[in-house]
């Protein structure tokens, strides 16, 4: 139901059970917010929202109350100006002044704040927060002083990745944000998707920086320096620059990574697509042998680490082979020492990804070979357009170039796996073709490309059948967990832990609002569907590649150095 | 430290599954039982509730009375109500936390001595006041600190 209110003096629509603020925003009328998250229950606790409501002596937080027909609402009144400064001036006497030197800096909710709110002086001295820094992951680190207590991360780690690594510790003024018995972050059950870090508004929970060992590579003319990319990157890299991917941007960020100082440019997608095959021969052989325990996908690393820790009975049936990365990564150091004749050691492997999981997943002993690590440095798209911005290149005027042999080559199917659903939909296509000659119909896979956090589909290719699930975030865990408990069986079961997959990782720009996620994911699928190197050439290329790589060589023919292992982790649940 | 365990999963074995509103007094009697609410024993009870640990230990350390490591050889309480503190309670505790290096609810790294806040111990005429393992000392000073920290610290050594 439609109705008009008063605000600020004029008439306003709004509908009868939606919020004060949203009918503001519908409207056009902005007012500051700071502990309210878009699709989430509206906590009220930070009060930076309140408005003046004719006839209620106390101001109304808009971001929780509903609006009601006989209000009359002033948005911006002295009392609520007042009142809003107040509140940040508060969290300025107790924050640290260290804008300047801070990760966030210009890119900080609180800053914002104070701007609009034209903060000016030190009215409020306050204590400020002892400083704590947690630096113990590889992922992500918490710095105690600068969190303002919103809660964002608090209930994101709850309510949307429901592992509830995160809470407030303490009350009143001791109250922070901390983790189980306070254990340091790298030793609790936190499994490195970095959603906290994405709706923190301050620095206070931040990406694990890799730049600075970057760049001292790059100036060490001792190493070989080498980067692998993800097919995500290219277009994430464009959408941090503000500017319109261009047809060519893989082959212009190409020559942009060469500027930078790297010596060869890989692709991960080739690493995607040795996996994939690997994964459509392993569930064909179980299909063949009827196998009845599914097949778990681990190339999501905070996924791994939820098993590893949560779910101890399906480490076996976790798939053995390593994630893209890492495939990339060693593939890299064996070929490369042998055909230059130098040592692995010589090599400096970076990657670049949406994922911050990854800097944990490089770091893993099971992702060396012979003690040494496949990857060396993972950055984020996010530190990859520092690094970008450091060095002043002018991404108009760079040309385009092509990657260097003999990762060079990804198929259209590699770019799925950047979506929840889209290693699924590889694997099953790639088997398709496998037993028919043909790929399949793109629109078979509409049921598992969207449609809630547990997404499920038959298919029969070839007279085979085969039952996939997709598990779109962890929660939709336990509606797995039910279907399986009822006798349901799958094949392929696919978990990525962030919402959507790793177009929405925390190494990528903060999307906003689920348009701007639907609009990655629909770049995707796009790149994937215009892509030149559909499954028929690309298994031409593939077969090239085995049989000039992969098949000559010892170590690599047998494989072993393309598989990981799992291990039971005890953390405090 | 079994014995511990022990006692428990015995108290643990009495509360029902998922039953929220008895997590208070769950740990409550653990506590009493065992001294502290150890990893072991936060780690049940999560299992219990369905929560994840660090819920509830954002919710234990909500309130001043639990402690998460065993208490010292030494168990030091200080009262912390409103005459005591008038009466230079507070001097009494910035003493002890500069002797000691610990914050209430914490234990020195020896395992010698911990101490913890009170509220009013019902003495209000003799405050401040200081119990050690239960033995009451009455009008504290501040200097009268080190000296009893002194005394302990030597009879443990003998021991
Ligand atoms: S990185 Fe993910 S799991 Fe870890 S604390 Fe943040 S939201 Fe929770
Ligand atoms: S979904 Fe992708 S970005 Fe997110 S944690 Fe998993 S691998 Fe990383
Ligand atoms: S944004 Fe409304 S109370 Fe915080
Ligand atoms: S609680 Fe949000 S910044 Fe710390």
């Amino acid at each position: 139901m439609l109705f008009s209110i008063t605000v600020n003096n004029r008439k306003i629509t709004a509908e009868k059970g939606e919020t004060i603020l949203s009918a503001l925003n519908r409207n056009g009328i902005n007012i500051p917010t700071l502990c309210r998250m878009k699709d989430f229950t509206p906590t009220g606790a930070c009060r930076l929202c309140v408005v003046e409501v004719e006839g209620r002596e106390n101001l109304v937080t808009a971001c929780s109350e509903p609006v009601e027909e006989w209000m009359n609402i002033r948005t911006h009144s002295p009392r609520v100006i007042k009142a809003r400064k107040t509140i940040v001036e508060l969290l300025l006497s107790k924050h640290p002044d260290e804008c300047l030197f801070c990760i966030n800096n210009l890119d900080c909710e609180l800053q914002r704040l104070a701007a609009e709110l034209n903060i000016r002086e030190r009215r409020i001295k306050g204590r400020k927060i002892k400083p704590g820094i947690d630096q113990s992951g590889h992922s992500i680190v918490k710095e105690l002083s600068k969190c303002v207590l919103c809660g964002r991360c608090v209930r994101v780690c709850e309510e949307l990745v429901t592992v509830s690594t995160l809470d407030f510790i303490n009350r009143g003024q001791k109250t922070r944000v901390g983790t189980s018995m306070n254990q340091d972050l790298n030793f609790t059950s936190c499994i490195n998707c970095g959603q906290c870090v994405n709706v923190c508004p301050t620095g206070a929970l931040h990406v694990k920086q890799n730049i600075t060992e970057v760049q001292e590579y790059l100036s060490n003319h001792d190493y070989l320096k080498v980067v692998q990319y993800s097919p995500m990157v290219p277009l994430a890299v464009a959408e941090e620059l503000g500017i319109k991917a261009p047809k060519d941007i893989d082959r212009i960020l190409n020559g942009i990574l060469k500027k930078i100082g790297f010596n060869k440019v890989f692709l991960t997608g080739t690493g995607t697509d040795i996996m994939i095959e690997a994964l459509a021969e392993e569930i064909l052989k179980r299909t063949d042998a009827t196998d009845q325990s599914p097949l778990f996908v681990s190339a999501c690393p905070a996924w791994v680490k939820y098993a590893e820790q949560s779910l101890h009975d399906e480490l076996e049936n976790l798939s053995k082979l390593k994630p893209p990365q890492q495939i990339t990564g060693s593939l890299i150091k064996t070929i490369l020492s042998k055909q230059l004749g130098i040592k692995p050691q010589q090599i400096y492997s970076v990657s670049v990804t949406p994922c911050t999981a990854m800097k944990f997943e490089a770091r893993r002993d099971s992702m060396m070979t012979k003690g040494i690590c496949d990857v060396d440095s993972v950055l984020t798209v996010r530190e990859l357009v520092k690094l970008i911005r450091l060095y002043g290149i002018d991404v108009s005027g760079t040309e385009g170039e092509a990657a260097d042999e003999p990762l060079n080559v990804r198929s259209a199917l590699s770019v799925l796996a950047e979506v929840s659903g889209g290693i699924t939909e590889s694997i099953v296509r790639k088997i398709f073709f496998r037993l028919t000659g043909k790929d399949a119909d793109r629109k078979m896979f509409r049921n598992i490309r969207s449609g809630g956090s547990f997404r499920e589909a038959e298919f029969a290719p070839g007279g085979r059948k085969i039952a996939v699930a997709v598990v779109d975030g962890l929660s939709g865990l336990p509606r797995l967990y039910q279907s399986i408990a009822s006798g349901r069986k799958y094949h392929i079961v696919e978990v990525m832990v962030c919402p959507g997959g790793c177009v929405n990782g925390a190494g990528l720009q903060v999307c906003m609002s689920k348009e701007d996620l639907k609009n990655r994911v629909k770049q995707i699928y796009q790149t994937e569907e215009s892509d030149i190197l559909q499954i028929e050439t690309f298994s031409r290329h593939l077969a090239d590649f085995r049989g000039k790589y992969l098949d000559k060589d010892e170590l690599l023919k047998d494989k072993k150095i393309l598989h990981t292992y799992f291990s039971k982790r005890d953390v405090l649940l | 430290m079994k014995k511990n365990e022990k006692a428990t999963d015995a108290i643990i074995s009495r509360y029902k599954a998922g039953r929220r509103d008895d997590l208070i007094p769950l740990l409550q009697e653990i506590q009493e039982e065992t001294g502290y609410l150890s990893e072991e024993a936060i780690r049940k009870v999560g299992k219990l509730m369905g929560l994840s640990t660090t819920k509830i230990y954002g919710l234990a350390t909500f309130y001043d009375q639990f402690r998460f490591t065993p208490r010292g050889k030494y168990h030091l309480v200080v009262c912390n109500g409103t005459s005591c503190y008038l009466n230079g309670a507070g001097a009494i505790v910035g003493k002890i936390k500069e002797e000691l290096g610990i914050e209430p609810g914490e234990t020195t790294r020896d395992g010698k001595f911990s101490y913890e806040l009170s509220s009013c111990m019902g003495g209000c005429m003799h405050g401040p006041i200081l119990v050690v393992n239960g033995k009451y000392n009455l009008k504290l000073k501040p200097e009268h600190v080190q000296s009893i920290i002194d005394m302990l610290r030597k009879e443990s050594e003998k021991l």
